[in-house]
């Protein structure tokens, strides 16, 4: 068994910021990722980090964009947070060297992105992910912080009390990828969940391939709870043929979308009067679909982003990565000719819900980055405010788990807080399937773990538990694979809880998905070998994908309104007088539990009233 | 969900019928699963004989473990094409229809990540940016040369990270300013002037490509140096550290062993000109040391 103070999984930007900011307070912290580092998906962000940097611009009012930007489900306390800490956390990456975009005074350069009052979006060209990520990598290494690459952790190893409220997280559970052993790491003071995205749910995204938000369903199956998880953002400019993204940056410097007629649709079809292609993702996204449903599509599927007035000259300057994308996944040059675009899935809103900082309701564990819910991003993310949440919450989880004293958080988390329970009218059982039998599927808890039992028996559990589970998947001979039922878990979610949602196919997809689970029952891995078996890496990431794609689901037929990102056919109106709530999920012995808990609007100085959302 | 009692013949009879009951369910949920996954096969081999258009891969097969895999063998694998497939594409067709256990490194799918670097027709090349269309068939995929194999198409990364994080991979200043809110200026052309050493995605093409580091271990290689000269060439560190950098670059596994056979900047698939980059640092070390005469 491995041992250290802070344990981080996940080497993204935000896994790798919490690993810093451990390490700055002293602890001795590891990380332990399925990837290296560098291979991490915050490498694949364009546009940009949403910052107050500029005379003219404040916190203040970027925590009002990106309060109207939620749709009023953020959490203001949240917020509030990544908009005040994010000038300093930026210009720290500046000061350990990202090669930032540069105006003609040397200083960063920055540009308008969608729903923004202010051109505060800071860019590194068109792949500020990439210079991010790199960056903060090697700060890792000029720290000589421990990485355990290629390591997929499977569990947490928490105490088992009645209440997720009274629970300890004293460590994980991974399996090493390379030698196909499964040990134990021993968390003295904390584990921080920054698995990121879970793009994998769905067939067409922009995520990678290991986005399974194995996160996000390890510790709700731990207990903590996943916050607002129908909200999902698509984003609207995707290549049709592989979901590689088009930052929102080219229509931030000017790019025009096109439909069939050549017609500018923004404008004049009358999505967004002010704004037209700046309005936020939500709304280009919708906009994009409604002319391809009434048949004002290209091949009738997606429409056309033209950038060719720009100039080649301002193109390779700021979006020169484009070029490249569109021409290597597209085959169209973009100086030539516009680019075929449609939405694809890009971004879960939602996750494991978190404080601001960064803590969850289990004591030891916590979560920043995309899988965590603080909730900053409420209904719907504003583009360039996603690589800020990981280096100012990353930050400041990295703080509390190594034991720095932080201010008292304003946000609640599990029961702990106002509350009300919800229900759910669901066509089939829902949660794991085959409870009391052996299921393979379970990745609870450590079971029967008395209070006497010390943190570092309660991991050797955990262990034993994982090991189990893994040589019956390697025992079994027969059965079905998991390329399959990933394949259909996929194809049902894009079909039926994508952009447009209505009852009828959310129930659907919740039948789906209870076959899935079926299937999952007897799934077995063809490859035997202790050696890099990505056959059970996959298998492995399956039963998280399927916790997370009913999660969704179940949200989304809950939530009887249309908010942010979450369109439904049947209710077409915002309704804040029942809604101000956030969608909850906790696992209740293997069963999605649903319960509600009051958005807190209220700011430092100022209440962010509800207003009708136009861009 | 113990499975360390033995198994008990004398059961109660309660439970017998429960446990029956269990194993007829477990029989049936199994029969449909090997119906569906039956089904699936049939399904892929049904394609990939009427698909108009098929492309043929020889895939380079080694486990350690598996006996009739320790000897190196290709496996041919014939896969449906469709507009826009590339080789990474046909890989993951393959895995998921054909064989689940043909192993090989992948994320983004976005030539970002770096991780599906591979040796595909003789040439290093990134598996999710090569079109299936632009290769003679059969179309041979192989581990990167020069690096152990750990199975298929995986590769030992060890050495190629030691390498990169020899050079103190990291930025080095003593003129910080001093607000936290205090950007270090930095020109647009000096920006523009490390731009592209800044776009290495440590996919390790490069080290493979290269016989000097095939014949001394010990040599940083393209992707190292071009780290370091990421950093030398960045005003903001300063004079001092650029002197370091240098006597670092300078040594005997530095940038004098290299011979400008411009296999590295070949195969790069960021284009980074990194021979220009080792032949500017040789050069950047010859000026320093003529100062000191």
């Amino acid at each position: 068994m491995y041992e250290h103070d802070v344990i981080v999984v996940g080497a993204g930007g935000a896994g790798l910021r919490a690993a810093i900011a451990a390490h700055e307070e002293g602890a001795d912290v590891a990380i332990v990722s399925k990837l290296h580092p560098v291979r991490s998906h915050t490498g694949a962000a364009e546009g940009g980090i949403n910052a107050a940097l500029r005379e003219g611009d404040s916190w203040e009012d970027h925590a009002y964009d990106t309060m109207k930007g939620s749709d009023y489900l953020a959490d203001a306390p949240a917020a509030e947070t990544l908009c005040k800490d994010s000038p300093k956390e930026t210009i720290k990456l500046e000061h350990w060297g990202m090669a930032f975009s540069r105006d003609d005074d040397g200083r960063v350069s920055q540009r308008p992105f969608g729903g923004l009052s202010f051109p505060r979006t800071t860019y590194a060209g068109a792949e500020t992910g990439h210079q991010l990520l790199h960056t903060m990598y090697e700060q890792l290494v000029k720290r000589g912080i421990k990485v355990y690459d290629e390591w997929h952790v499977t569990r947490l190893a928490v105490s088992d009390e009645e209440k997720p409220e009274d629970r300890t997280c004293h460590g994980i559970v991974a399996y090493d990828v390379q030698t196909g052993q499964v040990e134990g790491f021993r968390a003295r003071n904390g584990v921080i969940l920054a698995t990121g995205g879970l793009g994998q749910v769905y067939d067409h995204t922009t995520n990678a391939v290991a986005n399974t938000g194995d996160g996000v369903a390890m510790a709700y199956r731990a207990g903590a709870p996943m916050e607002d998880m129908e909200f999902i953002q698509f984003h609207p400019t995707t290549l049709p043929s592989t979901g590689v993204l088009i930052t929102e940056g080219v229509r931030g410097e000017g790019g025009i979308l096109y439909n069939e007629n050549g017609e500018r649709f923004m404008f004049e079809y009358g999505y967004a009067n002010n704004l037209g292609e700046l309005a936020s993702r939500d709304v280009v996204s919708r906009a994009e679909l409604t002319e391809v449903n009434e048949g004002r599509g290209i091949e009738d599927e997606y429409v056309h982003l033209d950038m060719r007035h720009l100039g080649e000259e301002r193109i390779i300057d700021r979006l020169e990565n484009i070029v490249h994308l569109s021409e290597d996944f597209e085959g169209v040059n973009p100086l030539e000719a516009p680019m075929p675009v449609k939405p694809g899935q890009h971004y879960a809103m939602g996750g494991i819900e978190t404080d601001e900082n960064g803590e969850t309701c289990i004591s030891g564990l916590y979560a920043a980055g995309e899988c965590a819910c603080a909730s900053v991003h409420g209904g719907n993310r504003l583009g360039g405010n996603a690589l800020p949440e990981l280096i100012v919450f990353g930050k400041r989880a990295g703080h509390h788990a190594a034991g720095k004293d932080m201010e008292e958080a304003r946000i609640t988390t599990g029961k702990e807080g106002e509350y009300e329970l919800g229900e759910v009218d669901s066509p089939v059982e829902l949660g794991e399937a085959g409870i009391g039998e052996d299921a393979v599927a379970d990745g609870g808890t450590a079971a029967d773990a008395g209070a006497s039992v010390s943190g570092t028996d309660l991991v050797q559990r955990a262990v034993e538990d994982e090991r189990e589970t893994i040589e019956t998947l390697l025992e079994r001979d027969d059965g079905i694979q998991q390329a399959e039922i990933r394949e259909r878990v996929q194809k049902s979610m894009t079909r039926n809880v994508n952009v447009f949602r209505e009852e009828s196919a959310l129930k659907d997809a919740l039948r789906d998905l209870r076959e899935a689970r079926e299937l999952y029952q007897q799934v077995f891995v063809a490859d035997k070998s202790r050696t890099f078996n990505t056959d059970l890496l996959q298998t492995l990431e399956m039963r998280n994908i399927l916790d997370i794609a009913e999660a969704i689901t179940l949200g989304a037929l809950a939530r009887n309104e249309f908010r942010g990102a979450h369109w439904r056919k049947e209710y077409q109106e915002r309704r804040d007088e029942e809604w101000l709530k956030h969608t909850m999920l906790s696992w209740n012995d293997g069963r999605p539990e649903l319960w509600y808990k009051p958005v807190i609007l209220e700011g430092e100085n100022k209440t962010y009233e509800p207003k009708v959302r136009s861009y | 969900m113990s499975t360390q009692v033995p198994e008990s013949v004398e059961e109660e009879s309660a439970t017998e019928t429960a446990s029956a009951g269990k194993q007829k369910r477990d029989a049936k949920k199994r029969e449909r699963a090997e119906r569906v996954q039956e089904q699936r096969e049939a399904e892929a081999a049904e394609k990939a004989r009427s698909a108009d258009d098929t492309y043929h891969l020889k895939v380079f097969r080694y486990d350690p473990e598996v006996p009739e895999k320790q000897e190196p063998r290709f496996d041919d694998f014939h896969v449906p094409y469709k507009q826009g497939m590339t080789v990474l594409d046909a890989l993951m067709w393959a895995r998921d229809h054909y064989d689940s256990s043909l192993t090989f490194r992948h994320s983004c799918r976005q030539a970002i990540c770096g991780s599906d670097a591979l040796f595909v027709n003789g040439s290093q090349r990134l598996g999710c940016k090569t079109q299936l269309s632009d290769l003679s068939e059969p179309i041979r995929v192989e581990p990167l040369p020069h690096s152990d194999v750990v199975k298929d198409l995986v590769v030992d990364m060890e050495h190629f990270y030691d390498q990169m994080e020899s050079v103190e991979p990291y930025f080095q200043t003593n003129s910080l300013p001093d607000g936290e809110l205090d950007e270090q200026r930095q020109t647009r052309e000096n920006r523009e002037k490390v731009k592209m050493s800044t776009r290495c995605i440590w996919c390790s093409a490069c080290m493979s490509s290269c016989n000097i580091a095939a014949g001394d271990n010990e040599y940083l290689g393209p992707a190292a140096i071009n780290k370091a000269y990421r950093f030398a060439m960045d005003e903001r560190e300063g004079e001092d550290m650029k002197q370091r950098r240098l006597e670092i670059l300078e040594q005997e596994h530095g940038v004098w062993r290299c011979q400008t056979q411009f296999s590295c900047t070949e195969v790069c698939p960021k284009d980074i000109p990194l021979t220009e980059h080792i032949q500017e640092l040789k050069r950047e070390a010859i000026k320093n040391n003529l100062k000191f005469w």
